[in-house]
């Protein structure tokens, strides 16, 4: 096997996995903050125990995330050591202010908030959580200032074959950035949002604290609502900057063979990579140059004149992503948001004609629990893929970035490794998750859902 | 002093944040079994490091994001070259994080048993790999003048290094008693401190065949001459004085000890080093130094401005956490115990 597909892989599987654990991370903590401060004001038992009914699920979560994000810093310089040669200058910036601003934030504070209760005023008890969901909010940012950077470079000069920094506000105010971090730490929100939702309509339908988990699921639909219409709304504007600066990614994303003026959007294709080609097609005139360009007339460059300019540049090579990938990988993710918006709206009618407790709307949103993971996995896979050959687009090619004296044997014990180790820790954290969401109604184990020492306390 | 050397420092300031603290957790949790006698005491025992392990660990991954910002040459020779020895660490500590979480929030013996094995293990293991890999660092392994690592994971697994990674997990283990003993129920707390007196001869010993074997091995000595200078006495010292403290019940001043030996022969290693950050075996001169690896000068400054307003930030909230849970963890503290 070549190691670089092994790398490849490697990094793939861990990451998409890592990726599970991180957006629950974000959006709950900052859910879990919140509730504890209404229960902070109004002193009022239920958000009390609605705290530390979620707070017990962020922990379990919180736990794999912390581990698995430990693999993904160690891994640039294990598989990907050229790569860190090359970036170090610029990415190494952002993933260390992370550690030093974030990981500590989080990691203390969340110690504090698990074993202080007793032991701490309220207001510092309360702070506590607020700064891990900062840590967690504060994290994104770096991080996604790294990967914009391997999006839309700035700020570099090419010395020796390297990218050194020349202005370092460019880095931190990158404009991918600035539509990259609200889109992800939206779609992030509306996860945590779905995960309440859903956990909240199981209880429902079990007629299990119907008072608790029916606010629960009032607090859920605000932020699904909120989340979802502004993580739509941010997307279009991250296409729209995907547009003008990564106009292979948006080609792939759209299957779009050939340059058209206007162009139209792609409602469905069988894609031929191997020819060059999609046949049966079916397309909306004008919609792509709307959503481009915010027009009817503009052109969208296609993926054929596209390779043609990229040869040009860049001299003899293969240019063009894997297209039915990406291509699949957006309208998936797409496809979904659409839904969330829907769901959230739905939700948000029935609340207000008092009838949230549908049965057919606490089934769907139960299922759509699920879902948002997928959504995400489908965006990264978009914006990822859709770089390829580039790891950091325009710069270094992701074969010239695999760490050159790491054979495939030693690459392929570590991607066995992971991957097994991994595929049972899914196992026992869904399990964990199952365990203390479920609803449970037996007077014996009732206090489990407030018991909070036995579960919090290792 | 330049920035290079600088930064060089503030890398060694977040290794010896990393052994001290997260030192003391290895300890406590290679330990846990011979101090522990029920299943409560158990939880006790993992409970002294509950609120603190896990920002113990942002030590070592702050040390890793700061060399790949300041040394991006050091970060990627280091880690594509120690690479299997790294892949077990990251097993051992995702294992040894698993255990803790996940112990409590199950019953029945058998899964109890098994989450006590990662963390005897996942504390173990990366105890005795860190000893190896630091080692190695210092003595130098083969690296060619592209920079790149030659060997393998056995060309890690030296005599010498070997030795080292036991001398790490006896130092810990000694270290985990001592807080133990500071912080563990008084029943626990005995047992950890006998233990203490009775892991301090064999560390000794260790200690001092490594010193002895490190004349031979590597070029740390040699610059002072038979005298080691002052930090390496003060180092064995410090270690001395832990034994007296520990039967004097200075319990507090005899952690201290442990933990000033740990920061000294970190210290010791890095100035042992400097200006190389890793020796080539292969030629004096493919050896990456703080100026060869480093990053440029203004992305060194950016971070240090970075690094100045926010590690006494980071120092102020977790000397809080230490000092908010400073009582020792009861019987009564354990639910349902």
């Amino acid at each position: 096997m070549d190691p670089l597909l092994l790398a490849r892989w490697q990094f793939g599987v861990t990451t998409a996995y890592h990726y599970i654990f991180v957006p629950l991370t974000i959006g709950l903590a900052l859910i879990v903050a919140i509730m504890q401060s209404i229960h902070f004001r109004t002193k009022n038992d239920m958000y009390d125990r609605m705290a530390r009914f979620w707070g017990k699920l962020f922990v379990i979560n919180f736990a794999l995330g912390v581990v698995t994000g430990i693999v993904q810093e160690f891994q640039f310089g294990m598989n990907w050591s050229e790569y860190s040669r090359f970036v170090g200058d610029i990415f190494g910036i952002p993933l260390a202010i992370e550690a030093l601003m974030a990981f500590f934030l989080e990691s203390t504070f969340l110690g504090i908030w698990l074993f202080g209760r007793d032991r701490l005023p309220r207001a510092v008890h309360l702070l506590s959580i607020w700064m891990v969901a900062l840590g967690s909010a504060v994290s994104a940012i770096w991080i996604l200032m790294a990967n914009s950077w391997m999006q839309q470079p700035v700020g570099y000069t090419l010395v020796d074959g390297r990218a050194r920094l020349s202005d370092p506000v460019a880095v931190f105010l990158n404009e991918r950035l600035l539509v990259e971090a609200p889109h992800t730490i939206l779609a992030a929100l509306t996860t945590a949002g779905l995960f309440v939702l859903g956990i909240s309509a199981w209880h429902l339908l079990r007629h299990h604290q119907r008072e608790m988990f029916l606010r629960s699921a009032q607090i859920a639909i605000v932020i699904v609502a909120v989340t979802s219409l502004l993580t739509a709304t941010t997307g279009h504007s991250q296409a729209q900057h995907t547009a003008r600066t990564q106009p292979m990614k948006l080609a792939a994303m759209e299957a779009l063979w050939d340059s058209e003026q206007p162009a139209s959007f792609s409602l469905f294709a069988s894609i031929d990579q191997a020819d060059g080609k999609s046949t049966r097609e079916i397309k909306l005139p004008y919609l792509l140059s709307v959503l481009a360009y915010n027009n009817t007339t503009s052109e969208v460059e296609g993926i054929h004149q596209l390779e043609a300019a990229d040869v040009a540049k860049y001299g003899p090579g293969d240019y063009v992503p894997p297209v039915a990938v990406v291509y699949w990988s957006f309208r998936a993710m797409v496809g979904l948001g659409m839904l969330f918006i829907l769901l959230a709206l739905v939700g948000l009618l029935l609340w207000w004609r008092g009838r949230l407790e549908r049965r057919w709307f606490l089934r769907a949103a139960m299922v759509a629990l699920f879902l948002p993971y997928l959504a995400n996995f489908a965006g990264w896979i978009t914006t990822e893929m859709g770089r390829q050959p580039w790891v950091v687009q325009g710069l270094l090619r992701t074969s010239s970035a695999v760490s050159p004296n790491v054979g495939a044997t030693e690459v392929a014990i570590t991607l066995a490794g992971f991957t097994l180790i991994y595929g049972v820790l899914a196992v026992l954290d869904f399990y964990l998750l199952y365990r203390f969401a479920r609803p449970v109604t037996a007077p014996s184990q009732g206090d489990q859902d407030t018991g909070l020492g036995d579960v919090f306390a290792y | 002093m330049d920035i290079q050397t600088i930064w060089y420092a503030l890398i060694a300031v977040l290794f010896i944040g990393y052994f001290v603290l997260e030192g003391f957790d290895f300890g406590v949790g290679m330990l846990m079994p011979l101090v522990a006698k029920d299943d409560t005491e158990r939880r006790i025992v993992i409970n002294t490091v509950g609120p603190f392990w896990d920002a113990n660990e942002v030590w070592i991954i702050t040390a890793g994001g700061a060399m790949f910002a300041a040394f991006p040459d050091w970060y990627a020779t280091l880690f594509s070259g120690f690479y299997l020895a790294l892949f077990l660490i990251l097993v051992a500590l995702i294992l040894r994080a698993v255990g803790f979480e996940f112990r409590g929030k199950l019953d029945g013996l058998r899964w109890r048993r098994t989450a006590d094995t990662a963390i005897v293990v996942g504390s173990t293991l990366p105890a005795f790999l860190w000893g190896v890999a630091l080692t190695n660092l210092v003595r130098g392994v083969p690296i060619g003048a592209d920079m790149q690592f030659q060997g393998n994971l056995l060309t890690l697994l030296s005599p010498f290094a070997l030795l080292g990674g036991v001398v790490s997990i006896a130092v810990f283990a000694l270290h985990g008693a001592l807080f133990l003993n500071l912080r563990a129920d008084e029943a626990v707390a005995a047992r950890a401190r006998r233990l203490a007196s009775l892991l301090w001869w064999p560390t000794a010993a260790v200690l001092v065949a490594f010193f002895l074997f490190s004349y031979g091995q590597t070029d740390l000595f040699d610059r002072s001459g038979l005298v080691p200078g002052t930090l390496p006495v003060l180092a064995m010292i410090a270690f001395v004085a832990s034994a007296v403290l520990v039967r004097l019940r200075w319990d507090a001043w005899a952690f201290a000890t442990t933990a000033l030996t740990i920061a000294l022969a970190t210290v010791v290693a890095f100035e042992g080093l400097y200006p190389t950050v890793m020796p080539s075996s292969l030629d004096p001169a493919y050896a990456l130094t703080v100026y060869n690896a480093s990053s440029s000068p203004l992305t060194l400054h950016v971070m240090l401005v970075v690094a100045i307003v926010f590690v006494p930030i980071v120092l102020a909230y977790q000397a809080y956490s230490y000092w908010v849970f400073r009582r020792r963890v009861t019987r009564r503290d354990i639910p349902g115990a």
